[in-house]
């Protein structure tokens, strides 16, 4: 354990609990953004760099744009006059922390039999994209089928709807 | 200790804080960030196994994140279109408030 992942783990935690916590809706889209940040550093730190700058692409220049947009689209930055919290919070924070008491203990409870290979994997784009063309392809076809279905849902769901037009 | 046993209890606490978020906030883009914040937790997951699995050249931990990936992506899309659609029909993203399926 360096101190790059004590940092990097540091600021997504943090990034996370800011993004749950704030008031203001916009400030927790930025805070998503560095939990976003903080994860695709740590895919980075893993060794995993196609995924790393993926995820950067993806979340950060995509899903991170989406809320934003959505949040001002639905002026959602006011803060609501009856509080940010749904009716009962302490039942939510029960449950979360329940589940992370859960799987924090399965993960400290099986360290002997985790898979500790020391040796970096040697895996270039080249190979990714040549599974992806190989043994992956029928997944990455359905991909593309399913991206493609929900781009177009996305927009008529969100289509307006003139009077009397259907 | 055993590195990957860090990378999971900071994707279960990323899981956990997401978890929270989802089923605590009232806002519906808030409990949709809350859900990306699980997917990306689970992404973790993918790619630590995948870095201390044994056979990494098999890819099948990092094709896993990356298809998880392009599946969120496609969930955030569909469901903040969802959102706009009910702000524009109910002018709310309250979640207490959409307590109807008739429109």
């Amino acid at each position: 354990m360096s101190v790059v992942f004590y940092l990097i783990a540091a600021l997504s935690v943090a990034g996370a609990l800011a993004a749950v916590l704030l008031k203001n809706t916009v400030h927790c889209a930025l805070a998503l953004t560095v939990a976003f940040a903080g994860v695709a550093l740590m895919f980075l730190e893993l060794d995993a760099q196609f995924a790393g700058f993926a995820q950067i692409l993806i979340y950060i220049g995509a899903v991170a744009i989406l809320v934003v947009f959505a949040i001002l689209l639905t002026r959602g930055s006011e803060t609501p006059k009856d509080g940010v919290y749904s009716g009962k919070p302490l039942v939510g924070l029960v449950v979360a922390a329940g589940v992370f008491a859960i799987l924090g203990w399965a993960v400290l409870h099986s360290t002997a039999v985790l898979p500790h290979e020391t040796t970096k994997p040697q895996v270039t784009v080249m190979d990714i994209g040549n599974a992806l063309m190989g043994r992956y392809v029928l997944p990455l076809e359905i991909v593309a089928l399913l991206l493609t279905a929900a781009l177009i849902g996305a927009v008529i769901v969100a289509m307006h709807e003139k009077e009397g037009a259907r | 200790m055993n590195p990957l046993t860090g990378y999971l209890l900071v994707a279960a606490l990323l899981f956990a804080i997401g978890l929270a978020g989802a089923l605590t906030r009232r806002n519906a883009i808030l409990v949709l960030i809350g859900i990306e914040l699980m997917l990306n937790a689970a992404n973790l997951n993918l790619i630590a196994f995948w870095r201390y699995g044994p056979h990494p050249e098999a890819l099948t931990g990092m094709m896993f994140a990356i298809f998880s990936i392009a599946v969120a992506a496609a969930e955030a899309a569909v469901g903040l279109g969802l959102v706009i659609a009910i702000h524009r029909h109910t002018h709310t993203t309250d979640l207490d408030a959409m307590n109807r399926m008739k429109g």
